[in-house]
């Protein structure tokens, strides 16, 4: 059951449109570290003496989203927050050995502004390193207000492609995939398996219509094709009404019904309102992928391969579930700022950053291969899972992908096609 | 003796045989057993049922025991290396990985892959002698020929942790590259070697100074950067070749220790992790993760002579001089 909460698409900070925004959460200044912190508890022995801190800040906006079609994929409280704590415990589980001691702070609001406002305050105290579990626009407003300041962000959360194209910043990292990073690796394995004749299904909001639109170049990109292309509106109403399954059961089929000949329907529901509904539910008996059914992703809660058993293992024993993608995205992001540190045996802001903007930079993130980053977008190069509710599958780029450079660049933009200027 | 039997000693010597057989003990990660091979016959001739997760494989007691890290059942098991009946189990702390046994057959030294300490443990009594805090993910364990020095590789944190053995105490910390995975000492005990399976690279530390003196680095035609993953080594008694696995490159480098220089790569099988010479190391055997086999090396014609068929995610490996 955990498993299948845990199984959600890396698109987790999006607001529903049709949600009413809520009462307004007052900004909420969680201070989870100060030095010593309870993050330590990992640390058993030999405390550097006169250890230097590099605080970490997590900007987190909160943003009401209508409820998943299933309960078990109501997110957690701690998304991302447990990802953040874990990486923080790995770091100074190195940083004692060293003298560095990172502490994590958090700020939380509901209001894009008075994130903005907090963090310059903060950068303005001395934080340096940003991890961003924000909105889009606020990814933005956040770069633009720090923009010659001693800071760096790391979005973790976004898959937005205008971020890291022709609205990127020179400030601005992204550890989480790109939409056209997971519609790529996705792509590749419909590809390997001859699945090329794709129907598909997306709903209306502008992030269902961005994951499609990346389907469709992935199709182009390796050679699949999109045979029948439907847009599925959603009733609004009442998520929960007495009946459940009889009317799905009907309209699914017909829905379905006289598309052309097809080998999968690839679906685009980021906000998982109706995807859940297709699997077994077709016209025609054809397998699921895209945001439903198998998707691409940055983590999985199953994966055991290169060395994942002990680190799925210590996250849930810190955070008592499973590892989400968005606590890997972030977790990625503090480790990141921890590797640099490591790597410079520096808490200096102008040598960390100096390293996450070198050709030196690597970081492990159970992959079995190094994940670094794109010079030319900032964007976090990494395999991706292909993987259904309970197991991973495969993992892209799939054999036979081939690239001149690194076959991970076979993922999303590359950088021949970039429209960023930084 | 030499005088009475020489006839019988000339009829040895023209049996077409090499001069020693040996046995070679293969753990199985995803079968939980251990395959038995004859090294003159390459043929299994046993496989024995163990914990769950075997991993890490090492003989005690002049080859009297095998020991056997049961990783998802937390302790290290004892069999009888010759007729292969189970003894006991010692405690080994969560999860134990990868072992070293002190030269003098005592104690034992396990790296707790999911607790970031390494556990100390009398084999004899079978108790915990005390636990030794290190980095995230200790896996590589190598003691010095002297017994002094002993150094754990932790994987997440990238270092070489150097411990003294006779305070149960680190005394350095040594960064290396990403996730580092196994330690191998040099015969004279001068250098350590550590293979870093994401880094691509094989570290080589200077023991008294622990300044790292020298690094490895890989280049294989038609193999992506990325595929070569260092994880297993062993270096020739005489101190001169190094021998490398380097995980889904599906090679065993050859490295000549002086000048560091990669002398040649060996085609094994896929996802070569963990490497054993016989005792006359004539032979090395290798396993290999996903082709489920060990190749077998001639050490001297530095040439692959055959694979060998084992169970599941074959792991580690060690060979009796029996």
């Amino acid at each position: 059951m955990e498993e299948c909460e845990a199984h959600r698409r890396a698109h987790r900070w999006k607001a529903g449109t049709r949600c009413t925004a809520s009462a307004v959460l007052a900004l909420g200044m969680l201070l989870l570290g100060g030095a010593p912190t309870p993050l330590h508890a990992q640390s058993t022995q030999q405390p550097a003496t006169d250890a230097k801190t590099i605080g970490i800040l997590l900007v987190h906006e909160k943003v009401d989203r209508p409820p998943p079609l299933s309960l078990l994929d109501i997110p957690p409280s701690d998304d991302g927050v447990a990802g953040a704590k874990q990486a923080i415990a790995d770091n100074n589980n190195t940083g004692r050995f060293l003298g560095q001691d990172f502490r994590l702070d958090m700020i939380e609001s509901a209001k894009p502004d008075e994130l903005v406002a907090e963090a310059v305050k903060q950068v303005a105290a001395g934080q340096h390193f940003l991890v961003l579990m924000v909105q889009p626009q606020t990814v933005l407003a956040l770069a633009d207000a720090l923009k010659d300041k001693e800071a760096l962000l790391l979005n973790a959360g976004v898959p937005d492609e205008n971020l890291r194209e022709e609205d990127c910043r020179a400030n601005v990292f992204h550890t989480s995939p790109s939409r056209a990073m997971l519609a790529d690796a996705l792509a590749q394995y419909l590809v390997w398996k001859q699945w090329r004749r794709w129907f598909l299904i997306a709903g209306q909001q502008p992030e269902d219509i961005a994951f499609a639109e990346a389907l469709k170049r992935a199709a182009k990109r390796f050679g699949a094709r999109i045979v029948e292309e439907r847009t599925f509106i959603v009733e609004s109403g009442s998520r929960r009404a007495d009946g459940g399954h009889e009317q799905v059961q009907q309209q699914i089929p017909l829905f379905t019904q006289n598309a052309a000949a097809h080998d999968v329907v690839v679906v685009a529901d980021e906000s998982e309102q109706f995807g859940e509904y297709l699997p077994f539910r077709t016209w025609e008996p054809r397998p699921v992928a895209g945001t439903q059914g198998l998707v691409a992703t940055s983590w999985h809660p199953a994966l055991e391969q290169w060395g994942g058993t002990q680190f799925q293992n210590r996250f849930r024993r810190s955070a008592n579930r499973t590892m989400r993608p968005l606590d890997y995205d972030v977790w990625l992001a503090v480790r990141a700022i921890g590797e640099a540190a490591t790597r410079r045996r520096s808490t200096a802001f102008a040598e960390i950053s100096a390293h996450l903007r070198s050709a030196e930079f690597e970081v492990a993130g159970f992959k079995g291969q190094r994940l670094t980053f794109r010079d030319w977008n900032g964007q976090l190069r990494q395999p991706l899972l292909i993987a259904t509710p309970k197991l991973p599958v495969s993992v892209s780029p799939q054999p036979g992908f081939l690239h001149q450079f690194s076959v991970l660049d076979t993922l999303g933009i590359d950088r021949p096609e970039t429209k960023c200027k930084m | 003796m030499r005088l009475k039997y020489p006839l019988l000693t000339g009829a040895l010597l023209l049996l077409p045989v090499p001069v020693e057989a040996n046995t070679v003990f293969v753990s199985n990660e995803k079968d939980n057993t251990v395959s038995v091979i004859d090294s003159n016959t390459l043929q299994v001739t046993k496989t024995i049922k163990v914990g769950q997760r075997p991993r890490g494989i090492t003989l005690a007691r002049n080859g009297e025991w095998l020991l056997i890290c049961a990783s998802d059942d937390n302790t290290v098991q004892v069999f009888d290396a010759k007729t292969l009946e189970f003894i006991k189990n010692l405690p080994s702390g969560p999860d134990p990985e990868l072992f070293v046994l002190h030269p003098t057959g005592n104690p034992l030294y396990i790296a707790n892959e999911d607790d970031n300490i390494v556990t100390v443990v009398d084999i004899e009594k079978g108790t915990v002698l005390t636990e030794i805090p290190v980095g995230v993910e200790p896996e590589g364990m190598g003691v010095s020929p002297d017994g002094k020095i002993l150094v754990n590789t932790s994987e997440t944190t990238n270092m070489a942790h150097f411990i003294d053995t006779e305070s149960n105490k680190s005394i350095d910390h040594v960064l290396v590259d990403a996730r580092p995975r196994y330690a191998e000492f040099t015969p004279d005990g001068s250098q350590v070697w550590v293979s870093s399976e994401i880094g691509g690279t094989v570290s080589v530390i200077d023991v008294k100074t622990r300044k790292p003196v020298g690094k490895v680095s890989f280049q294989i035609n038609g193999v992506n950067a990325d595929a070569i993953q260092p994880v297993g080594v062993r270096i020739t008694r005489d101190g001169k070749k190094a021998f490398v696995a380097l995980g889904p490159a599906n090679r065993v480098a050859v490295i000549d220790v002086a000048t560091l220089k990669v002398e040649r790569y060996l085609l094994v099988g896929q996802r070569v992790w963990q490497l054993a010479f016989t005792p006359d190391e004539k032979q090395l055997f290798t396993t290999n993760g996903t082709s489920n086999d060990v190749s077998i090396i001639d050490v001297e014609k530095l040439r692959v002579t055959k694979s060998v068929k084992v169970g599941r995610y074959p792991w580690g490996v060690v060979v009796a001089p029996f």
